[in-house]
């Protein structure tokens, strides 16, 4: 129990660092961070990889690839996407042509 | 989990962080997905030293052939349909979070009765995991128009909706109770994708800005119900941080629609009820203005606002607007955008749309920062916008949409619309706007009209000596 405990301590406070930071984020960059919280959240990769990794049925390596697929599709659409986003945003000043 | 993997999930956890916090600025952004995406890698490459792990080739051919897809797919897509495919991502995020947890409970209940929480946490994950999977799936079916993207209401969704939320909760309820074995989690992965389907199948295209942020938020915290079920404190911080941005961004574009989010999942909206239609004062016209005439009042003015809508993401006309508004500032007119925050299919789109048009940010307002420069503006352009420029919802109190903060087009001296048809938007409301008489509409396609637009403000300033800049390729 005092695992979970700590896991919600932990949560709770990234809630908050959450809140702050992504607060900042101005209105016309909400896409690319829609976007990058979604290559974010592709972090249950990690857990895909340790499940599909004790994996030993047949059903159990069934289901731990599928999570594993569909873990790096985030992760890797993710990051990819919110660059190629990033990289069309330029100023008036220091116009890139 | 030994101190190296440890000290390599800080590190992500905090490169998570430092990501987001780099996205305040524009010029800082694009590095802040790179330390995000380094610390990404980090944390995967340390996860394969896991104590006890096993099925390499099987987790090698697994990710291979998501990353090649995802960063294939991500790498092809278009700029306008770049909300369906952040819906997808989001979907297969989803999918991942309940796979793991439905595994963890397999796992756990061969190994004898889990523990209480970690009981709870599992079935929560498949859950929240199987709706936001189901939910970005048709998401992404109607972005796509894969499916009607129209509204489907039926006084009975409401109810099922009801009664799908108990079963789950029910079937949570005895996996808790370690009632039934790990047969339980199988229907309740069921009931919930069935449940993520009833509750986004009735919703509108319109709506989507809300929908996406929310199944956002829904993944963000799915990932970090693993965390738990796993205990992994990256997992943790990681959905808490998605969970909060999602949070944020559903309720900013709740509050952009002036509804409350209950409102939009369950609500009637744009029902077309008949006194909506009955607004308009009697004898009310609509004034036409030719391309000529609104090529030569535009040059001739001193400050000019330009307001995209979604029409002008469907006709793809994003590089012929930069196109005139380029031909505009070298005439001399002071040229801006006035962007609403739901103009478009997802929170921010207009302005990536904007951007891959090339047109600098700066030059790009959000609507609490041009709200007040209408009235000392000489011509508004209206481009393929309706319910977000209907002064109704800050006139009549009757109107459906009344309290919806508006951009106050109205307020300056000249309004020119670029618009279809007189088909009421989305909302199926009037729009009163259309018939002030400073209004003067353009009927067409709103790319066919710009183009001519163009063309006619050229011949409108011979004089201007100097070369347009380099014209948008348009694809």
């Amino acid at each position: 129990m005092t695992e979970t405990l700590l896991g919600a301590y932990v949560f709770i406070l990234a809630i908050i660092v959450g809140f702050e930071v992504i607060g900042r984020v101005p209105a016309m960059l909400h896409t690319p961070l829609m976007s990058g919280t979604n290559a974010i959240h592709g972090v249950v990769l990690i857990g895909a990889i340790i499940v599909a990794g004790q994996a030993h049925t047949t059903l159990t390596y069934i289901l731990g690839f599928l999570a594993v697929v569909l873990g790096s599709l985030n992760v890797f659409g993710g990051f990819v996407v919110t660059q190629r986003m990033l990289s069309m945003f330029h100023a008036r000043l220091g116009e890139k042509r | 989990m030994t101190w190296p993997i440890g000290i390599a999930y800080l590190i992500a956890s905090l490169t998570f962080i430092a990501g987001l916090r780099l996205l305040s600025s524009p010029v800082t952004a694009p590095r802040g997905n790179y330390v995000a995406a380094a610390g990404m890698a980090i944390a995967i490459g340390a996860t394969f030293f896991t104590h006890g792990m096993g099925n390499y080739p099987l987790i090698g051919v697994a990710m291979v052939i998501g990353a090649a897809i995802g960063a294939g797919s991500a790498r092809q897509v278009k700029m306008t349909a770049m909300p369906q495919m952040v819906a997808i991502f989001n979907g297969m995020g989803g999918g991942a979070a309940a796979l793991i947890s439905s595994l963890e409970f397999i796992h756990a209940t061969a190994s004898g009765t889990p523990q209480t929480g970690q009981a709870v946490t599992i079935g929560l994950g498949a859950a929240i995991g199987s709706i936001s999977f189901a939910g970005s799936i048709i998401a992404f079916l109607k972005l796509q128009e894969l499916m009607k993207g129209t509204p489907l209401r039926y006084s009975w969704t409401k109810y099922a909706n009801a009664l799908l939320v108990l079963i789950v909760l029910a079937l949570v309820g005895l996996i808790t109770a370690h009632v039934g074995g790990r047969d339980v989690i199988l229907p309740l992965a069921g009931v919930a994708l069935l449940l993520g389907l009833v509750l986004v199948l009735p919703i509108g295209g319109a709506d989507m800005p809300v929908i996406i942020s929310l199944m956002n938020s829904l993944t963000g915290l799915a990932a970090a119900l693993t965390g738990f079920v796993l205990s992994n404190e990256l997992l943790i911080v990681a959905g808490a941080l998605v969970g909060a941005s999602g949070t944020l961004l559903t309720q900013l574009m709740a509050k952009a629609m002036n509804r409350p989010l209950s409102n939009v999942l369950f609500g009637n909206f744009g029902g077309g009820t008949s006194s909506a239609m009955g607004e308009l004062p009697e004898g009310a016209t609509v004034r036409e203005i030719s391309v000529d005439d609104a090529a030569v009042l535009m040059s001739y003015s001193p400050r000019v606002i330009i307001v995209p809508g979604y029409g002008l993401a469907v006709a793809q006309a994003q590089h012929q607007v930069r196109e005139l508004a380029d031909l505009l500032t070298e005439a001399g007119v002071d040229v801006k955008y006035a962007i609403h925050p739901v103009a478009g299919r997802m929170p921010g789109h207009m302005n990536v749309l904007l951007a891959e048009a090339n047109v600098p940010y700066d030059e790009v307002y959000e609507m609490d920062a041009i709200n007040g420069e209408f009235p000392s503006t000489d011509v508004v352009l209206v481009v393929g916008a309706n319910d977000i420029t209907n002064p109704a919802a800050r006139q009549d109190t009757g109107s459906p949409i009344y309290g919806m903060p508006i951009l106050n087009v109205d307020q300056a001296a000249n309004i020119i619309v670029l618009k279809r048809s007189m088909r009421p938007g989305f909302a199926g409301i009037d729009n009163p706007l259309y018939y002030n008489p400073k209004t003067a509409m353009l009927f067409g396609d709103a790319r066919e009209s710009l183009q001519k637009l163009v063309a006619a403000v050229k011949s409108a300033r011979p004089q201007t000596g100097k070369k347009a800049k380099t014209p948008e390729a348009v694809a």
